[in-house]
């Protein structure tokens, strides 16, 4: 009897605990409050820290500096668990208990998606720094995005390999379980044919299969010349590596879902001559860039991905309007990143004239071996062809 | 008072204070409680209907259902077809307020239950016909399926997610639809249907061999349970307006059984005490950032460790009141037929276990 009390007290205890939490809005004025969410664990848990590692650092460099407009940037970080309901339900809690001005998140469009809604209808600005679905800022006008989206890298992709390549025949391998894979697969299937090229065969596979031996004997017999594998890196390091087992020799091309130190660890040498798009290239002989590596490497110990550095990004672009929009005002800061103000982004500095969130936009193939045999210029002159799709500033609905 | 004048009456009051809290405290104009706690409570709604209609099959039937994400997924997504395709029209057509989405939703709740139901009767009669895990496997290979379907299906939106679903964020509809759950599976099981259902889950061999049809009586409990979670889908369509495939993964499914588990199978306050706890504890550790998920695992197994058969597992909080109750329907009963209290003594005797054959297996409890 004595541990029926223990237990139904435990429960009490947590329940008591949840009801004691619902403080009102944080009244605090002399600082700005920006909510993050992001996927600290589950199955993206990987993005999710290093979004959250670059914008924590973005927050401390503009702190250090005396903040924004003198007031100090307080980040609230939360878990998300890679569940889209519950990162409805953090923004809930950002935008109707902690009171935030702004909010950066989700890496995945679909956490995103079901998030907008919510900060819309509050009418709290949220930027997200790397959903590249199209159908995110089609939420509202309220929601941002500081990435580019599929289109434009699944166009780059296609126009690298038709183009800079020379290639004509290419396979696809396309992971049917990401929208992000299925979302590239369309836009490749749009554009590549009309570059010249052709889709000679389409194999899929879902996320955590470990055996592509079948698909791989397919791609094969079907004699491309290039295969297209828009998947993620623990994937698509497999796949190489089982291809190079095959004596399928020729580049594979995959987009920024390959960016991880993952894949040199998997793949090994099966991944070399291969080339991805990317938001930024840590081999940019930029200073701006170089500076970002350095002070992301001193400070956490590894090369910044690209999601750490759209996610600085991000955050410099969300501080940044709210210094302009010198208010807390949820809508003051809106116009601010509707009017695309050029924000000199650390990470990707290529287009600073032509507004912050646009210029992030280029895609950079690099090798990945040791990335000296950088592909960029190739690339970015196809990231051109769509830019304006590229930008931050919403698709009204 | 007749009895159904008095459940009349009940279920009159119930519904006006369900629309009382909706209407004054639910309605965020009225800033009587912040959206974040109405939402999670209103998401605790939703988990009660799940759990509760689980435990239909897993608690009280004793069979192994580990498919329930996908019976939600079946009705949210054949819901927000309907809601999106027809219902936006419907609501349209009636002036778009209250009365409209309350109509569209009368439809969209039903059919989404039907479609899920429907589901559950063509997984429930091949696997049920047999004894044993079958279901289990059976259920988990339909919840892989389904979530691959949806992946592919490119007209309610594929692996994107399907997005455009009228938000219904209404209190009372959700609250309606879990007290549904609760009134209809307490009755089931209360009922002669529930003492099969009891006895199965007890003995299978011996309430056959009683002259129970297992196999019938274990596909009507696993339909009702699958349109009941179909209907929880429902709701959980049009609490965001976002559906994603990836929400109805096997791991969904784990996290309902958990909260009957937790609970203690076969009691429905239990599940509804377990579906409040799993759904509140996630927020309330929300303080202790990236340790949240440890807390929460380790306050899981304290509890299992205190009290291995749930929370409330072997507890039945209104037991001095049932029985009061009991022997009132059997003094009642007595007085119409005689018939009935035959019927009521011997399935009594089966569901406690009173059976001399019940050394016979060895293992003695058989509740999973």
């Amino acid at each position: 009897m004595k541990r029926t009390f223990i237990a139904l007290g435990l429960t009490a205890s947590m329940l008591a605990a949840a009801a004691c939490q619902t403080t009102g809005p944080g009244a605090a004025g002399d600082k700005v409050r920006i909510g993050v969410f992001m996927s600290l664990t589950g199955s993206t848990a990987q993005f999710g820290i290093s979004s959250t590692n670059g914008i924590k650092m973005a927050a401390d460099e503009i702190n250090a500096a005396g903040g924004v407009n003198g007031k100090q940037i307080e980040l609230l970080v939360q878990d998300d668990r890679s569940d889209a309901q519950e990162a409805a339900t953090i923004v809930t809690k950002f935008v109707t208990q902690d009171g935030v001005h702004g909010i950066i998140g989700e890496v995945a469009s679909s956490r995103t998606i079901a998030a907008a809604p919510i900060a819309q209808n509050a009418k709290v600005p949220l930027l997200t720094p790397s959903s590249t679905n199209p159908e995110v800022t089609k939420k509202g006008d309220y929601i941002f995005r500081s990435c580019f989206i599929d289109p434009v890298q699944g166009a780059a992709m296609s126009q690298f390999a038709a183009k800079s390549l020379g290639k004509k025949r290419a396979a696809l391998m396309v992971d049917r379980k990401n929208d992000y894979s299925t979302g590239l697969e369309k836009v490749i299937n749009e554009v590549f044919p009309r570059l010249g090229g052709q889709v000679v065969i389409t194999q899929s596979y879902q996320e955590g299969d470990t055996d592509f031996n079948g698909q791989l004997t397919s791609i094969k017999g079907a004699d491309p010349d290039v295969i297209f594998i828009p998947g993620y890196y623990g994937d698509v390091a497999l796949i190489a590596k089982q291809a190079r087992d095959k004596g399928l020799n020729v580049p594979l091309v995959g987009g920024d879902g390959w960016d991880s130190a993952q894949l040199y660890t998997i793949g090994g040498a099966s991944v070399v001559g291969s080339y991805f798009t990317n938001h930024y290239s840590p081999f940019d002989t930029d200073p701006k860039v170089q500076k970002f590596v350095q002070g992301y490497q001193q400070r956490y110990g590894q090369i910044p991905d690209a999601l750490a550095a759209t996610a600085y990004d991000a955050a410099l672009i969300m501080f940044d309007a709210v210094k302009r929009a010198n208010s807390l005002d949820g809508k003051a800061g809106k116009y601010v990143i509707q009017e695309r103000v050029v924000v000199e982004g650390a990470a990707m500095p290529t287009g600073t004239g032509s507004g912050g969130a646009n210029a992030n936009a280029s895609p950079v193939a690099n090798t990945n071996a040791a990335g000296n045999a950088n592909a960029g210029a190739g690339t970015n002159a196809n990231a051109n062809t769509a830019p304006a799709n590229a930008n931050a500033s919403p698709v009204k609905p | 008072m007749p009895r159904y004048a008095r459940n009349l009456v009940v279920a009159l009051l119930l519904l006006a204070v369900l629309y009382a809290l909706d209407y004054f405290v639910f309605d965020p104009g009225r800033r009587m409680i912040s959206p974040y706690v109405a939402r999670i409570i209103m998401l605790a709604g939703i988990n009660i209907t799940l759990a509760v209609s689980l435990n239909l099959i897993n608690g009280f039937t004793g069979q192994f259902s580990i498919g329930h994400a996908g019976f939600m997924a079946v009705g949210a997504y054949s819901s927000a077809y309907f809601s999106i395709n027809q219902g936006a029209r419907l609501a349209a057509g009636l002036g778009d307020g209250l009365l409209g989405w309350a109509a569209a939703l009368l439809l969209a709740t039903p059919l989404g239950a039907l479609v899920a139901g429907a589901a559950g009767f063509l997984v429930g009669v091949p696997s049920l016909r047999l004894k044993g895990d079958y279901l289990a496997i059976v259920t988990l290979g339909f919840g892989q399926i389904i979530v691959v379907f949806l992946n592919n299906i490119e007209a309610i939106g594929g692996a994107r997610g399907y997005s455009g679903i009228p938000i219904v964020k209404s209190f009372f509809w959700i609250a309606l639809v879990a007290v549904l759950t609760i009134v209809v599976v307490h009755n089931l099981v209360h009922s002669a249907i529930g003492r099969a259902l009891v006895s199965i889950r007890e003995d299978e061999l011996a309430s056959e061999a009683m002259g129970v049809n297992t196999t019938r009586y274990k596909v009507m409990a696993f339909v009702i349970s699958s349109a009941l979670a179909g209907a929880g889908g429902v709701l959980l369509a049009h609490f965001d307006g976002y559906l994603n495939p990836k929400s109805f993964e096997f791991i969904k499914s784990f996290e309902i059984l958990i909260m009957i588990i937790l609970g203690g199978l076969g009691s429905i306050v239990g599940s509804v005490l377990g579906a409040v706890v799993l759904t509140v504890l996630p927020e309330a550790l929300r303080e202790f950032a990236q340790y949240r998920m440890v807390i929460y695992s380790v306050l899981l197994i304290v509890l299992m460790i205190t009290r291995p058969n749930g929370l409330l597992g072997g507890l039945d909080p209104f037991k001095g009141w049932r029985a009061r109750d009991r022997a009132k329907t059997r003094t009642e009963a007595e007085e119409i037929t005689a018939e009935d209290t035959r019927d009521n003594d011997s399935v009594d005797k089966a569901t406690l276990g009173e059976r001399a054959g019940d050394t016979s297996l060895g293992e003695g409890d058989t509740r999973r």
